[in-house]
């Protein structure tokens, strides 16, 4: 494709850059924009009288005597305790990838390992348990959840999203697997291991690459959702999504917007980290699925 | 592997999805049959010497006790599914009798709550996936032809509005479209219109969520397509060149027939995604204008009041659209495991 592109006239290879400039920007910029804005008060930010006041920030000079100023982070994570959903999503996301990968290692393996017609119906039910919308089954949580005191507790959103979350697991895990020649397992089979030590001794050390791209998965789904959290959590246990969602409710009425805005900011700057640390990952994990139907 | 073994390596997973999965779509099936217990009421007579009158009150404890020893109320059959908020049976037989015509009847259709919600998220659906296969399969080819060391940077930067969260995403874009917002500024400065806002318009409104919607899913079709190009049949390219077919031509002739079995994953996948639309519109604030199947369970869930049955009974709905979505998706999974065991 290399020496495909160099014939390329000059023409066409204009009209290609500027185009993933264009897309770049589109992109990217949003990002970038509210990074920068997040550091300016919000008469700034959001300047009735010129957009080059979110650039040169004027007023927040004039009130803060600087062009940077920290207030809506301190507001959000100080004053609105923000830094309580911080350890709220931390937790949720730990066990949730702890479990979902425990658990869906274990299904996963034996998926493609059994070759009974029942694993293909398996499959198809995850499938068909993949495709429903996690808020359609909210409703059918609730009653059982207040009857029994675990509506609120983190540790119940936990298991609700390793659960919604296993029918992705499976599948992929499942495909990663399949890759791993049965002959491996098969030998320490022979050697006289059971199922679980071929699995344990043989499979577990070569299994990491895919397990850490489904563990990225999980982890952005634990991290990202808003529908299951902002239904099952209780106020002081709220996540980081569903308290921005909150942010938006109550401060913007006091007009603390930029509360909002730092508190985005930082939920979005680990997600930067980890595409920056983990791309391979996530791009392999995204056409894992495809490319094999 | 033996069928014991199996089932022991198989149980964590399969009784997880079983009890927070299977058993709450059957839960909203049964709930969405019953409505909550109407008040107890007690009346009472009293009498004086001018007369008797009769006095009605809520018996406070009664009406706690029944709903606490029968949470899921009482049994109405189909008669939710029936109501203004959801299928508007009765509701649509007046207005098919009293429109003078076929647009006054879609008109009319679209003041119900529930088709309003069906029809946006049916817009949603049907234009983002399209879009996003059309802009992604751009973006691939062209950061395909791009020098070795931009790409990585490209990919980078283009994974961004997929990965973050639909509301932090919608979020970020509504700041800047706000009307004091960078973007909301460049519009009103194009087109000379001092009090254009996009949140004052229906229109506005859908076209926003479907341009959201578009940035949001872009990156996927495109990392997939990209994947793709990586396999393309250089030989073949090669002989399409020889007998003088334009660039056009190849990528119409060659590129795309070699992609199909991906354009149809993203797309199917995407359909199902897309038709659970519901972040962007808490993000956007733009539920004056556009609300979704999804948007709409979650309003009867949160709030003082808990519409359980409302929801479960939109759950349910919505559950029926997803399954027919999900169709095409399960005949394609059916004929790939025929042709692999066939092998």
């Amino acid at each position: 494709m290399i020496n495909h592109s160099l014939k390329l006239p000059i023409s066409l290879k204009v009209s290609i850059s500027i185009f993933i400039v264009f897309w770049l920007i589109i992109a990217a910029f949003p990002f970038i924009w509210t990074l920068w804005g997040s550091f300016k008060i919000e008469a700034d930010f959001f300047s009735k009288a010129d957009w080059m006041n979110a650039l040169f920030a004027p007023r927040t000079i004039a009130e803060k005597g600087g062009a940077f100023t920290g207030d809506g982070y301190y507001g959000a994570w100080v004053q609105e305790n923000f830094w309580q959903a911080v350890i709220n999503t931390t937790l949720v996301c730990f066990f949730v990838v702890g479990t979902s990968l425990t658990i869906g290692t274990l299904g996963g393996y034996a998926l493609s390992r059994s070759s009974y017609k029942y694993t293909f119906w398996l499959l198809i039910t995850a499938l068909i348990f993949r495709a429903m919308p996690p808020i359609t089954l909210v409703a059918g949580y609730l009653l059982p959840f207040y009857e029994w005191n675990l509506w609120g507790h983190l540790a119940t959103t936990v298991i609700v999203l390793v659960a919604i979350n296993q029918p992705f697991t499976l599948w992929m895990l499942h495909s990663f697997f399949q890759k791993i020649p049965k002959e491996l397992d098969e030998s320490a089979k022979v050697d006289g291991c059971t199922q679980f030590q071929a699995f344990r001794h043989v499979i577990i050390p070569v299994m990491w690459p895919g397990v850490i791209t489904t563990g990225l998965f999980s982890f952005l789904l634990a991290y990202n959702d808003f529908a299951i959290t902002s239904m099952l959590l209780s106020q002081n246990n709220q996540t980081m999504v569903p308290k921005i969602a909150s942010f938006m409710g109550t401060t913007q009425t006091e007009g603390n917007v930029m509360f909002a805005v730092a508190a985005v900011v930082s939920t979005t700057a680990p997600l930067f980290l980890m595409v920056m640390f983990f791309q391979r990952q996530i791009v392999s994990g995204l056409t894992a699925g495809a490319v094999k139907g | 592997m033996k069928h014991k073994t199996f089932f022991w390596f198989f149980l964590p997973t399969a009784s997880a999805m079983l009890l927070f999965i299977a058993l709450p779509i059957f839960s909203i099936v049964i709930q969405s049959l019953f409505t909550p217990h109407d008040a107890v009421i007690i009346v009472t007579e009293n009498c004086d010497p001018f007369g008797c009158k009769q006095e009605t009150t809520i018996d406070q404890d009664a009406t706690r006790d029944l709903r606490k020893s029968e949470p899921l109320g009482k049994f109405v059959g189909l008669e939710i599914y029936k109501d203004r908020g959801h299928l508007a049976v009765n509701e649509i037989k007046e207005i098919w009798v009293e429109s003078n015509n076929f647009a006054e009847f879609k008109n009319n259709i679209g003041n119900l709550p529930f088709y309003r919600a069906m029809a946006f998220t049916l817009t949603f659906t049907f234009t983002v996936t399209p879009l996003m296969l059309v802009f992604g399969f751009i973006i691939a080819l062209a950061v395909n032809s791009l020098h070795q060391n931009l790409k990585g940077l490209t990919i980078f930067f283009s994974l961004l509005p997929m990965i973050v969260s639909p509301l932090i995403g919608s979020l970020v874009l509504f700041w800047m479209i706000d009307s004091r917002g960078i973007i909301g500024e460049a519009l009103q400065y194009v087109f000379e219109d001092p009090d254009l806002s996009l949140k004052a318009s229906t229109g506005l409104t859908w076209v926003m969520l479907i341009v959201y919607g578009v940035w949001h899913a872009a990156p996927f079709s495109f990392v997939v397509f990209y994947a793709g190009l990586q396999t393309l049949p250089m030989d073949t390219i090669e002989s399409a060149k020889i007998d003088g077919a334009s660039r056009l031509q190849q990528v119409w002739y060659v590129v795309i027939p070699h992609l199909m079995p991906l354009i149809t994953f993203v797309a199917l996948m995407q359909l199902m995604d897309n038709f659970r639309v519901f972040e962007p519109i808490v993000g956007f604030s733009a539920e004056a204008h556009a609300q979704s199947l999804s948007w709409f369970i979650f309003n009867d869930l949160g709030g003082e009041t808990r519409l359980l049955s409302s929801a479960a009974t939109s759950s349910v709905l919505t559950i029926i659209g997803v399954s027919i979505l999900l169709f095409p998706v399960l005949i394609r999974t059916w004929r790939d495991f025929n042709e692999k065991s066939a092998k």
